[in-house]
């Protein structure tokens, strides 16, 4: 029984990698038309590196990426900080309430920032992209650190306070040190949600503010070319160095359990 | 301490302002009217909703349905087996395991449903392989079709399955199974009436996220469905960006939103169920 | 030196704790006993300063520590899971107390030291909590309250998690260093054998009230009322004469029906017999008033009543207590 279900997911596993290999070995392939393989060249990273709207769409990821990463941290710790103070009933009200920003579907979520901004004549671009992030961010930080907070429990904050802490105290050596490594995980999510996002950022971007994945969906549109296995590899390579690193700050500084999932 | 809770005021706030409110807006939007040039009138009529299930958008929204519970119905069969096996390993190999269902989870989903085109279209490894192999001679029409979509899907959405499964499979008191192998239960009879029934939360959970975002997904249909699969998403997209009908828009992503809470609800009824059979640990 | 009175505690319109006093002694080791969920806890962590009394005041010194924030009153709790800093050493969880009140980094160097040899944690002053036993966990949960030089030391239920021959070695070590500090301990705990072990004195608590305060002796001997006579050890309570007694087990005589014997005594039944190794516990019933008594049987040999059999019962007068 056990070999069986191990063969069956070993096979899972293969249906979930295999594409995403035959992805990045193609974007080696010295052919630009068809899938027999001609070839190993890095002819399409240099033709990325040399074309200026994926240059372009490079940075502005990066720079919406991380003001949102540090907006909504700073916004989202803030916000579980003040939670972690309210009794029991209106603190876990709260955090339910948190999670319907997930929980909305993101074309909704999307195209009603772009009413509100149409409406208030926000010129869309990456000021809005970078408020439509933090909008969708903000949810998942509070709800990862609060999780934190609440598997500390209050009793450490009793014991500084027990030994002579007075609340400011408490806060700068006990709480902020034992949230820390929450804080680092939570501001890669965040990173990693925006860089990753296409479906909010597709309705509430404008001329001159294309992310990487709107440039990529543009780019498929027009037509497969190996250019987009190769930005795709890239992508890829890039998750799986923030998912390596994330691990590595989740299970820190807790007593070796996993942060929560957001489910 | 007592000032502690303003630190929670920005946050709330901030969503207030850019979530509540826009979400509030496309609801009274979706009484509104459009003007000819696509500009809005204010204005209070149904015919918005009325609309939904004129029989070309009724069409749409059974197409939505389906292949959203397709995908559900697929993602919970593969997934389920997965999730168990997991919890099967040892402590050090689950993380492991679970480390890999979550990074393609984190891949952008464009460059996931790009990897099957470039595994399907006409030029893909698929039709260069079996040419080769003279297998056939003209490529065949793999792209483009429900069931393109639908692998799409499952592709995508399959962590979302596992992953909550997996957290309930976890908690899940492996004693209880012994207690029922000790009072004569097969294998395949202890999972039904005791694994099952105690990891519906899971189940449930994760049957909702995959739902939940496959109804409101217009991406994957969009690019492996091409003009030939048209779901509500798609459908939604195009009210605003394209036909600029924003109430008519308006009145489809409600019903979207109605889809999702119902289903929510059922998910906490299912929860509210099963967590008092647990003997009423908070799930 | 700690004064609690008519202190009272209510969540809502529960009352937890009705109005209270105790007089706790310096220097004296005093343990507040009872059954879970009787206040005791309560009790302890409003002389901490976690929780507010709804009414009553709380003198240390003479001085009214009811308005004090916990981190202005001269005592420290010993936490029930010990609440270590995880991200802080052995060494830095003993200092932080030092380091919050500004001592200076030579002095905290050198009380940490004191108080780790103390506490035989010298060699562990680098691990982190989460390297430690369970054990060696309580130890620095104690050295980092020990080493602020607090008047009054509170533990909640310290040793609750360990297991038996540990909490055994502790019990004697917590005594010894009590003894050697020259503190005031305020101990809780639900464990009658660890209160009569360690402490001064006993206050055995009821459904929030204190029933009885006294040293281990008094409390064993001389149990006031039904709830303390019933709690410590086992008793035989009945109604003589109108009031209620209690006579200890092995008070208790015990002769078969055909021995000649002077004395009266109760006609009993054996409805079942234990053997616990250094003696056999008897479980009897009265024929006439169907009340039934246990009688420890000590004794080179063992005692020869088989079950179902008739057995005399007696007592000395002087050894009924009578309860309230």
């Amino acid at each position: 029984m056990k070999r069986a279900l191990l063969a069956y997911s070993s096979f899972i596993l293969l249906f979930l990698y295999i594409p995403l290999m035959i992805l990045a070995l193609y974007s080696f392939n010295d052919s630009r038309i068809n899938a027999a393989w001609k070839g190993f060249t890095l002819h399409w990273y240099v033709d990325l590196f040399q074309n200026e709207a994926v240059i372009d769409a490079f940075w502005n990821s990066l720079l919406i990426a991380l003001v949102t990463t540090a907006a909504a941290t700073a916004l989202g710790t803030l916000c579980a900080l003040g939670l972690h103070t309210y009794k029991q009933r209106t603190r876990t009200m709260m955090s339910g309430l948190m999670y319907v920003p997930i929980l909305v579907p993101d074309i909704l979520m999307g195209l009603s920032m772009l009413l509100v901004f149409s409406q208030l004549h926000w010129e869309l671009g990456k000021l809005t992209l970078i408020v439509a992030h933090i909008t969708f961010s903000i949810s998942f930080v509070v709800i990862l650190l609060s999780a934190r907070l609440a598997s500390m429990g209050k009793k450490l904050q009793e014991a500084a306070s027990d030994l002579g802490a007075t609340p400011w105290q408490t806060f700068r050596y006990v709480t902020l040190p034992a949230l820390l490594p929450g804080i680092i995980s939570a501001s890669l999510l965040t990173f990693t949600l925006s860089i990753d996002d296409f479906v909010i950022s597709f309705f509430v971007s404008g001329p001159g503010s294309t992310t990487l994945p709107l440039y990529i969906y543009s780019m498929v549109k027009r037509g497969i070319t190996p250019e987009i296995n190769a930005l795709s590899t890239i992508l890829i390579g890039m998750v799986v160095i923030l998912m390596i690193l994330s691990e590595k700050f989740q299970t820190k500084g807790t007593d070796g359990r996993k942060g929560q999932l957001p489910f | 301490m007592r000032k502690g809770r303003l630190l929670a005021l920005p946050a709330v706030v901030w969503l207030a302002v850019f979530f509540l409110l826009p979400i509030g807006f496309v609801f009274v939007l979706s009484f509104w009217e459009r003007g000819t040039y696509g500009e809005l009138i204010k204005s209070f009529t149904l015919q918005n909703f009325g609309r939904v299930f004129d029989p070309l958008y009724g069409r749409v929204l059974w197409e939505t349905l389906k292949i959203a519970i397709l995908t559900t119905v697929l993602c919970l069969i593969i997934g389920y087996p997965f999730a168990y096996t997991v919890t099967m390993v040892s402590k050090r190999r689950q993380s492991i395991l679970l480390l890999l269902v979550t990074i393609p989870f984190w891949i952008n989903f464009l460059v996931r449903s790009y990897a099957w085109i470039v595994i399907l279209r006409s030029q893909g490894v698929v039709n260069t392989l079996l040419q080769k192999l003279g297998l056939i001679h003209e490529p065949l029409q793999l792209l483009y079709n429900t069931p393109a979509v639908v692998l799409g899907m499952v592709y995508t959405l399959l962590p979302f399955m596992i992953l909550p499964v997996y957290v309930s499979l976890e908690q899940f008191d492996k004693q209880r199974l012994e207690a029922a192998y000790d009072l004569g239960a097969t294998p395949w009879q202890a999972f039904w009436s005791i694994t099952l029934p105690l990891t519906m939360p899971g189940v449930a959970a994760g049957s909702i996220l995959v739902f939940v975002s496959s109804i409101g997904m217009f991406v994957v249909s969009d690019m492996m469905g091409g003009s030939k699969v048209s779901l509500l998403g798609n459908v939604i997209q195009n009210q605003f960006l394209g036909a600029r009908d924003w109430p008519f828009g308006a009145a489809l992503s409600f019903m979207l939103v109605l889809l999702s809470i119902l289903l929510i609800y059922l998910y906490y009824k299912v929860v509210r169920r099963y967590s008092a059979a647990k003997g009423g640990e908070e799930v | 030196m700690i004064t609690i009175e008519a202190v009272e505690k209510k969540f809502g319109d529960t009352v937890v704790i009705p109005p209270l006093s105790l007089r706790i002694q310096e220097g004296e080791f005093l343990t507040i006993l009872g059954p879970s969920g009787c206040g005791k806890t309560t009790l302890l962590r409003m002389i901490a300063g976690f929780e507010q009394p709804t009414a009553g005041s709380m003198l240390l010194d003479g001085e009214n520590i009811v308005d004090l924030p916990p981190y202005k009153r001269d005592m420290n709790l010993v936490f029930q899971h010990y609440a270590l800093f995880p991200h802080m050493t052995v060494e830095q969880n003993i200092r932080f107390g030092l380091k919050m009140k500004k001592i200076p980094a030579a002095e905290q160097k050198k009380r940490a030291g004191e108080a780790m040899r103390l506490t035989q944690l010298t060699a562990l002053s680098n691990r982190k909590p989460s390297q430690l036993s369970g054990g060696q966990q309580q130890r620095v949960a104690i050295a980092r309250a020990i080493v602020n030089n607090p008047k009054v030391l509170l533990l909640d239920e310290p040793l609750g998690a360990l297991d038996f021959k540990l909490r055994k070695d502790l019990q004697r070590e917590l005594k010894q260093l009590q003894r050697n500090l020259g503190i005031t301990f305020v101990y809780v705990t639900h464990d009658q054998e660890e209160a009569m072990s360690m402490s001064d004195r006993i206050a055995v608590m009821n459904e929030g009230r204190i029933e009885q305060i006294g040293t281990p002796q008094e409390i064993y001997h001389q149990p006031k009322t039904l709830f303390v006579a019933g709690f410590i050890g086992e008793n035989n309570i009945m109604e003589v004469r109108s009031s209620r007694i209690a006579v200890r087990p092995e008070r208790m005589n015990i002769r078969l029906l055909d021995e000649p014997t002077v004395v009266e005594g109760r006609i009993c039944t054996i409805e079942d017999t234990e053997f616990v190794g250094n003696m056999e516990k008897l479980y009897v019933r009265d024929q006439e008033t169907s009340e039934s008594f246990i009688v420890y049987c000590y004794g080179s040999e063992p005692f020869q009543g088989q079950k179902g059999g008739e057995v005399r019962v007696s007592w000395r007068k002087e050894d009924e207590v009578k309860l309230q």
